[in-house]
């Protein structure tokens, strides 16, 4: 692997100037005769809107522009898209009601935005803004989803009826799935809620649109992980330029987690308000603003049945899900219930028979999208809870009963669409339990009731689906896009390369391992390997950062356009060294003839292929290679975590005392960065599970938890040191041997914490966010 | 945040000056709360007068059996004095336990218990302490300057000049922060002194800090922790929010009173 090639635990080349405060992010970026846009936002769940007035405003110091949805219908640009079809059952399309960038008619949650104004200073700007004047006729709102279905509630948009945006199910058959589950020796019954999320990237999101009027050209500078599919949607759905008139640009970026995959308004109406008032157009969502309109994550209420045989092998599963998805539908949020979440139901187990259903529903709230994990997190929990509460119902270990269902050969097919390729399900539970000291739990726990404490231990075996995905089969899905991702690899003339990848790095550390791939194939030092991503002037076409997809299909794209540069590289070689082409090693900076003491080295190679005095007959000049790599499958990390809390029974608080991850993601780069993901993972799953919940107000749609004065992230202090450790079963389908890391701490760890505070209290409906006025309530209901 | 002019006052009268000059001035003793209100344009003050380094206003003394604090003493140097933790160890470990070392290097006590937020932890320990608000035109008994949710006996232009108060026998602060503010979802000084046993709640009350009638009845006669086991609060004086119901609140009383008396 060499010092800085696969493998090694090189220090990241982009934390010199993060942690230097140098990094460059949207919100940095200043051009001659920039302006700042402030929105006018709904303070109303659901109303229409009579009339929106902004004369005032328009007369006020600074004020270039107060502009409204009305003019933005006028000039044509389109409404924002979800861009994932899904069918019901019965055949029929999604409902998807139109979303308008700026609200004309219609605002459907707190936040949806009705007007801009552009002004020399975001202060003026922001006065103008609460001087235009919008008379609403306010309507009755509905923030949950299951009260959204039923009779007598707000209708939020006229095309889908009762709030439904489609019912839809896969799996076996319902009627089999039934049978299976009456003839049962055993049937464990669980409702389980998945709490909303708030997604909270350090950095606010931002736009800034400039329009040049003489080349009709547009520039987006915007916080996106994927600026090639914004300029496409951007071109193709809105209307707002074709793409050869659109450069989007995503510099640094301070997180994302999901919520910046996503098209929102304010980068359209930067783009447009460049263009209507003649001056670039800048604006940085504050905190409220970003808890207010940042897609949410999660928001699921589900019933599950999982039914046992007598020798306590699960013989079915049945679901029935309904998915809260906002006043909108955002660009991916059909596909999370369904074919990001439906799909992994299986687990780690042999489940012949699985049956799901799952309804999406409009409420009056934030749109509900993809956020770290986006459904696996949400099948994960639902499983990994359900199979411990069946543990203790049938009295059994929680490891023996996941043993005794584990899927154990591979190729494996389950019920609902997903083959895995490959796992050893027991190698990481067997290091989880013995990193965790399981077999001494009960003499921990007996010193701890000497304490007054409660103290109880959970484990979640977890799988999800990474490297999405092979292009035809989410096609066939409803995708509507591709998921690819392309490279070229660019060797310049004395041999220092540029690699040039449609992947997006928000805080994954790509500078860093994609530049190891490139030393490790030529032996050069990752000094001299740059990585150019996020702009669609540079970069030829990708589909970014999302669903721990950048390892496995960037990278793989990577590998592909090496191959070529390497074939290349290897004839000049030869021709150089007249020897054969198959006697060529590249290795340590130097290509050489196998068996012989004759090298040339790297540099001399590029540059000779740019020089072109002395090419094999016939080679075009230059060293410079592009690939695409469409996966051939979704990969499967999977992996084992345990925690073991205390509870203080007299106030309800959790102390997590250990915590345990054992993760199989196949092949890994760089183990210090794949640490690092799963820290910050498991730091969000346990924010989602004992601390983070948005609320609102269920008469008035009103956002409560609009702060962190009132919204719990996780700090350093609620969180123990984790013990981190990987297994590797290599992943078959791709050239790396890459599963993906970016989620799996999110994924995993929710149901193993709230597992542990279940087992320590014994209550198995206790719900997330277990805080500790609910861990008091249900320890307090059972005394 | 709307534009304001920013005032920094050189003495007590300076300070009043400056703010008379204007309808719509504000004290500003740290700004830990006001900033953030002025930052979400949910305040709007003309002026900021900056009591902040007024010289009069700052350190601690501990002579003839009293402490004195200046108003605009931070919290950090309450939490490091080696005054207070001779003195009243509890109110250092309470400065200790305010917001995050950023906010206890700005705010100040004089600041904390003017505002009056009804989870700050100062107002309790006033209460509990039998402290005198010393003001620049009087001195007020803690007892008659909490007056309701963030609303205190100061007239507007006001100035909060030093608290004093005689060291306790005994005191113990416990705390249960709220996850998401850590301001106290119930924190509870107990204090035992020439004044008897005062204990001063905050975080739990609906108007705001409060003392503990039954439990200081309690503790006067047996100061322990098992004197105030099943002393319960009524849940109808108490706050309810998606943090903590009532009930909940009542129950935190108890604990942390308990907690209190354990460590005083």
């Amino acid at each position: 692997m060499g010092v800085e090639g696969i493998g090694a635990r090189v220090e990241r080349k982009e934390d010199k100037r993060f942690l230097t405060g140098k990094g460059r992010y949207t919100d940095d970026m200043v051009v001659p005769g920039m302006k700042y846009a402030a929105f006018v936002r709904s303070p109303h769940a659901h109303a229409k809107i009579k009339s929106v007035d902004g004369s005032t405003a328009e007369g006020m110091p600074g004020v270039i522009g107060v502009l409204n949805g009305q003019q933005m219908l006028d000039d044509g640009i389109g409404n924002l898209i979800c861009g994932w079809m899904i069918h019901s059952k019965d055949g029929s399309p999604m409902k998807m009601g139109a979303w308008r960038p700026l609200a004309h008619e219609t605002v459907r949650y707190v936040g949806d935005a009705v007007a801009v104004v552009v002004a020399d200073s975001i202060d003026e700007a922001r006065d103008a803004a609460e001087a235009v004047v919008v008379d609403y006729e306010e309507l009755p709102a509905v923030t949950e989803a299951a009260t959204a279905l039923t009779g007598g509630q707000p209708q939020i948009h006229p095309e889908a009826g009762g709030n439904l945006i489609y019912d839809w199910a896969i799996g076996t058959d319902v009627a089999e799935t039934d049978a299976a589950i009456a003839a049962a020796a055993h049937v464990t019954e669980m409702t389980i809620v998945n709490n909303r999320l708030s997604p909270n990237p350090m950095e606010p999101r931002a736009a800034l649109g400039i329009y040049d009027g003489a080349e009709d050209h547009y520039t987006c500078y915007t916080t996106s992980q994927n600026p090639h599919v914004a300029r496409l949607v951007m071109s193709a759905f809105y209307n707002v330029a074709p793409e050869n008139k659109l450069r989007v640009i995503a510099p640094d970026v301070g997180g994302g987690f999901g919520s910046k995959i996503f098209i929102y308004p304010e980068e359209i109406v930067c783009l447009w308000a460049s263009k209507r008032t003649g001056v670039p157009v800048k604006w940085t969502s504050d905190r409220t603003e970003a808890f207010l309109t940042d897609a949410h994550g999660r928001d699921h209420l589900s019933t599950v049945k999982m039914a046992f045989d007598s020798d306590n092998r699960i013989t079915a599963l049945k679901v029935d899900t309904i998915a809260n998805f906002g006043a909108y539908m955002s660009l991916f949020s059909s596909s999370v219930p369904t074919y990001l979440y439906a799909t992994l139901l299986s687990g780690q187990y042999d489940i012949p028979a699985i049956h799901a259903n799952v309804r999406a529903v409009y409420t009056n709230t934030a749109p509900v999208d993809a956020y770290r994990g986006a459904g696996r997190p949400e099948a994960t929990y639902l499983l990994e809870r359900t199979i411990e509460t069946a543990a203790r119902e049938l009295g059994v270990s929680p490891a023996e009963l996941r043993r005794k269902n584990f899927i154990r050969s591979f190729p494996h097919q389950t019920p609902v669409i997903m083959n895995y390729d490959a796992g050893d399900y027991e190698a990481s539970l067997e290091a989880a339990m013995k990193e965790a000291d399981w077999a001494g739990f009960d003499a921990r726990k007996a010193e701890a009731e000497g304490r007054g404490k409660k103290r109880g231990i959970g484990m979640s075996c977890y799988i999800e689906a990474c490297g999405i995905a092979p292009s035809a089969a989410v096609g066939s899905l409803g995708a509507g896009v591709g998921l690819w991702e392309s490279a070229e690899v660019r060797v310049n003339a004395v041999g220092t390369i540029e690699v040039l990848t449609g992947s997006h790095s928000h805080g994954q550390g790509h500078e860093t391992t994609f530049a190891q791939l490139v030393a490790d194939r030529f032996g050069v030092p990752i000094d001299s390997v740059s990585i150019v991503h996020g702009d669609t002037d540079k970069v030829q076409m990708g589909m970014g950062t999302y669903g721990s997809r950048s390892g496995a299909v960037g990278m793989s794209a990577i590998v592909k356009a090496l191959d070529k540069v390497e074939v290349k590289a290897k004839k000049i070689a030869a021709h150089l060294m007249e020897a054969d082409e198959s006697d060529i090693v590249i290795e340590n900076g130097e290509a050489k003839v196998a068996g012989t003491d004759k090298t040339v080295p790297w540099f001399q190679v590029a540059l000779a292929a740019y020089t072109a005095h002395n090419l094999p007959a016939g080679m075009e000049p230059g060293l410079k290679e592009g690939a695409f790599y469409d996966p051939s499958n979704f990969t499967f990390p999977a992996g084992c975590y345990i925690c073991e809390v205390e509870i203080d029974p007299e106030t309800g608080k959790t102390e997590i005392v250990q915590f345990v991850a054992a993760d199989d993601f196949g092949n890994i780069i760089n183990p210090m960065i794949v640490e690092g993901q799963v820290h910050g993972g498991i730091a969000q799953g346990i924010g989602q599970a004992l601390l983070e919940a948005v609320h609102y107000d269920p008469q008035t749609g009103q956002l409560l938890t609009a702060s962190y004065m009132d919204y719990a992230m996780p700090r350093a202090d609620d969180l123990p040191s984790f013990k981190v450790s990987h297994q590797n079963t290599p992943c078959p389908g791709n050239p790396l041997g890459i599963k993906g890391c970016g989620e799996a701490g999110a994924i995993g760890s929710p149901p193993a914490l709230m597992n542990a505070i279940t087992d320590a209290i014994g209550n198995n409906d206790l719900t997330m966010p277990a805080t500790p006025q609910k861990v008091w309530a249900a320890v307090h209901a059972a005394q | 945040m709307y534009a304001t002019n920013y005032h920094r006052a050189s003495s007590v009268a300076d300070a009043v000056h400056l703010k008379g000059a204007s309808d719509e001035s504000k004290y500003v003793s740290g700004g830990m709360t006001l900033i953030p209100t002025m930052k979400q344009r949910l305040a709007a003050p003309s002026d900021l007068v900056d009591l902040r380094h007024i010289a009069e206003m700052k350190g601690i003394t501990v002579s003839g059996g009293s402490v004195r604090i200046g108003a605009a003493t931070t919290h950090a140097e309450v939490a490091q004095s080696s005054d207070i933790k001779a003195a009243c160890p509890a109110l250092a470990h309470l400065a200790s336990l305010i917001g995050d070392p950023h906010v206890r290097h700005m705010g100040t006590i004089g600041g904390s218990i003017a505002n009056n937020d009804p989870a700050a932890d100062y107002p309790s320990a006033m209460l509990a302490l039998a402290a005198t608000i010393v003001t620049d035109r009087r001195e007020i008994a803690a007892d008659d300057f909490f007056t309701g949710l963030f609303e205190t006996a100061l007239a507007d232009d006001e100035i909060v000049v030093a608290v004093t108060f005689r060291p306790p026998e005994r005191a113990g602060y416990c705390k249960f922060p709220n996850p998401a503010s850590r301001y106290a979802m119930t924190g509870v000084f107990v204090a035992k002194g020439t004044d008897g046993v005062r204990v001063g709640v905050t975080g739990a009350g609906a108007d705001g800090v409060f003392r503990h009638a039954a439990m200081e009845a309690a503790l006067a006669s047996d100061f322990s922790p098992q004197a105030i086991a099943s002393v319960t609060t009524d849940p109808s004086d108490l706050l309810s929010d998606i943090h903590g119901s009532a009930e909940y609140r009542a129950n935190l009383v108890t604990v942390m009173a308990r907690r209190a008396v354990a460590a005083a």
